[in-house]
């Protein structure tokens, strides 16, 4: 059974590892620069990356999040629906091996191979793109920090808790539906919906956030936004780089979120365009000063509700936990299926 | 181990289908055995069943003194070639020998190395480029080479050319004759049939209407044609199968252990064929005796 799903497995294999190969030595070759622009002057690290390595950066982070997708659609839904739809289950289910045996190869072995070469890609990525995580310009513009959506997807040990997933999401999809080509699709459109649903509505809650209520202050405030409305937001900063911000609200006394007072307009500087025009502006930092602390006085306070840049690990082994989690009790219905349903 | 293959009331749904009903049978071991029917009377399904591909629904089937697949050394038992022989068409020739001496632990690897240089097949060949009939026979070899105690094979011949036809048969009968193994084939070529058969099985509407050895029920089928006749006035020891009558000759075919004697009758020889369609037919309704032609054979 090891030859077979070996011998059947080789081709798709060996083209995707040849690829995955090929970048890791790009990455392995170009990293040592970056390392070096890095120690040189960390400052004025991003001013200095060249548009080849913006590429690579971005292109990194797309091979890490669709190197899980392409192991779903063109190794797991083939897996069990080819057998079906060209009838050799008939031949290769009635030699001397159980299914459930058969089954337990045929994945098993396909999963290492889907494991190795999802962390080879995610080991060299993750390497080759530290110290570009998160960048910023000494003028304008940033590098995406390592917890922005799809970028947390494409590093550490997530990608593999993916790819896992994908492939026994494929290979289940395949058996019930019997037909490759609408099981990869579906494949397809599951791993989509999992890609926006997880980073919304679950990645938050898999490790507590940190939760801090605050005292604005002239030195803690990131910035404050006029929107249409006229209504006035204010953010703070947490303290911690790179952390990833979930709540960032003004409260009032009581605790409940809320706009800021009328009167905090007049601490703001004029909008350009009505610069010079009035007399009564020109206050400097310390009206500013001044603003915050009777913002303080009345009880208004910052919601902060963060991950520290220290929750990356643990969120990223909480993620490829889940992940493997979810893959082995899909794995079960597989089995489950193949031995009873498909009779 | 007095039977091969029995079923009892054996049953099979599909949705709310039944592609089988209540379908109780047994073959002796030691037979190749011929399991015909016209079409949708559950012979693929039947056979299905028999491999451990299908799980019954109602009923219980059991081949080799066991439940169908229900372990490795039970699927090493039984030898299976599937309807439209299914290989791996990327795979070569030598591949599939693999495949077969990996997966079987009675895998006989001369047996089939011999075959596939007898058919002339080169080993680094894709599958995928061979003729139907070469793939057919790679996958009777697959079966072979496996020794199974028991051969299954489903409509094997049905998409083959004549030719093509002819030598799978004749390799699959010296096969039989040289490992002594049991063979349950379907086909809807009964032709084809009466080459390799000595046992027959007639399936309608999943229900077995005539079991037994193709010898016994030639010697005991007779076709004859007379004078007009009510076939309600036939002694009773024949037994009038089809009736087919013009206004002054009557042709009957009539089951009976004796020697036909009536000096009126001139007795004719059925083939195999002739057997079984007259039995595949709906029997004659031989109350109403009045009736000018009640049956028409083929």
């Amino acid at each position: 059974m090891t030859w077979l799903t070996l011998r059947q497995l080789r081709a798709s294999a060996a083209g995707l590892f040849a690829v995955v190969a090929a970048v890791a030595v790009v990455l392995a070759v170009t990293g040592p620069a970056l390392f070096r622009l890095h120690r040189a002057d960390p400052a004025l690290f991003f001013d200095r990356l060249s548009s080849a390595d913006s590429f690579l950066y971005y292109a990194g982070v797309g091979a890490v999040v669709l190197v899980p997708a392409l192991i779903g659609i063109f190794w797991g839904a083939p897996l069990i629906a080819r057998e079906l739809e060209t009838g050799t289950h008939r031949m290769v289910w009635t030699q001397s091996v159980s299914r459930t045996r058969w089954l337990a190869v045929k994945l098993g072995l396909t999963a290492l191979a889907a494991l190795g070469v999802t962390a080879l890609l995610s080991l060299a990525v993750t390497w080759w793109s530290s110290p570009m995580d998160g960048a910023q310009s000494t003028t304008r513009g940033a590098l995406p920090t390592r917890f922005t959506p799809i970028v947390f997807d494409g590093r550490g040990v997530a990608p593999l808790g993916y790819a896992l997933f994908a492939l026994v999401l494929g290979t289940t999809l395949g058996a019930v539906l019997r037909r490759t080509l609408p099981a990869m699709a579906l494949t397809l459109l599951v791993l989509l919906g999992v890609q926006i649903a997880v980073p919304l509505w679950i990645r938050p809650h898999l490790v507590p956030p940190v939760e801090r209520t605050v005292a604005a202050t002239v030195s803690t405030m990131t910035d404050i936004t006029l929107g249409q409305d006229g209504k006035l937001t204010l953010g703070v900063t947490t303290g911690s780089p790179n952390a990833w911000i979930l709540v960032d609200e003004t409260v009032d006394a009581s605790g409940r979120p809320v706009q800021l007072p009328a009167w905090f307009g007049a601490c703001l500087p004029p909008p350009p365009s009505q610069a010079g025009q009035g007399a009564t502006q020109a206050q400097g930092d310390g009206g500013l000063a001044a603003c915050f602390d009777r913002l303080a006085a009345e009880g208004y306070r910052q919601h902060l509700v963060y991950h520290p840049n220290s929750s990356f690990w643990p969120l990223q082994w909480a993620e490829a936990g889940l992940f493997a989690g979810l893959s082995a009790l899909l794995a079960g219905c597989c089995f489950w299926w193949t031995r009873r349903r498909l009779a | 181990m007095s039977t091969v293959l029995r079923a009892d009331g054996l049953g099979k749904r599909y949705g709310r289908r039944w592609a089988l009903t209540d379908c109780t049978l047994e073959i002796e071991p030691g037979h190749v055995t011929g399991l015909v029917g016209p079409n949708g009377a559950g012979k693929s399904t039947l056979l299905n069943l028999a491999v451990g591909l299908l799980a019954p629904t109602t009923g219980t089937i059991e081949v080799c003194g066991g439940r169908p697949a229900d372990d490795p050394e039970q699927l090493a038992l039984v030898g299976f070639v599937a309807q439209d022989t299914p290989t791996y068409a990327t795979l070569s020739v030598a591949d599939h020998l693999r495949l077969g001496a990996r997966l079987n632990p009675r895998w006989d690897d001369a047996m089939a190395r011999a075959r596939i240089a007898a058919l002339g097949l080169d080993p680094r060949q894709r599958v995928g480029k061979l003729s139907g009939g070469q793939r057919a026979q790679l996958a009777l070899t697959l079966a072979l080479a496996k020794r199974p105690e028991l051969l299954v094979l489903d409509e094997p011949v049905a998409s083959l050319d004549p030719l093509a036809r002819r030598e799978f048969l004749q390799v699959l009968m010296e096969a039989v004759a040289e490992h002594g193994i049991s063979v349950v084939l379907s086909s809807h070529l009964v032709a084809d049939l009466e080459r390799v058969c000595d046992h027959v099985v007639v399936l309608v509407d999943s229900r077995v209407r005539l079991e037994g050895d193709v010898e016994h029920l030639l010697a005991t089928h007779h076709r004859l044609t007379g004078p007009r006749r009510d076939p309600a006035t036939m002694p009773a020891g024949q037994q009038v199968l089809s009736a087919s009558s013009t206004e002054r000759q009557s042709t009957f075919v009539v089951r009976t252990d004796e020697p036909v004697l009536d000096p009126a009758w001139s007795v004719g020889q059925l083939s195999l064929e002739d057997l079984v369609l007259t039995y595949m037919s709906p029997p004659p309704d031989l109350d109403a005796g009045a009736r000018t032609a009640l049956e028409v054979l083929r």
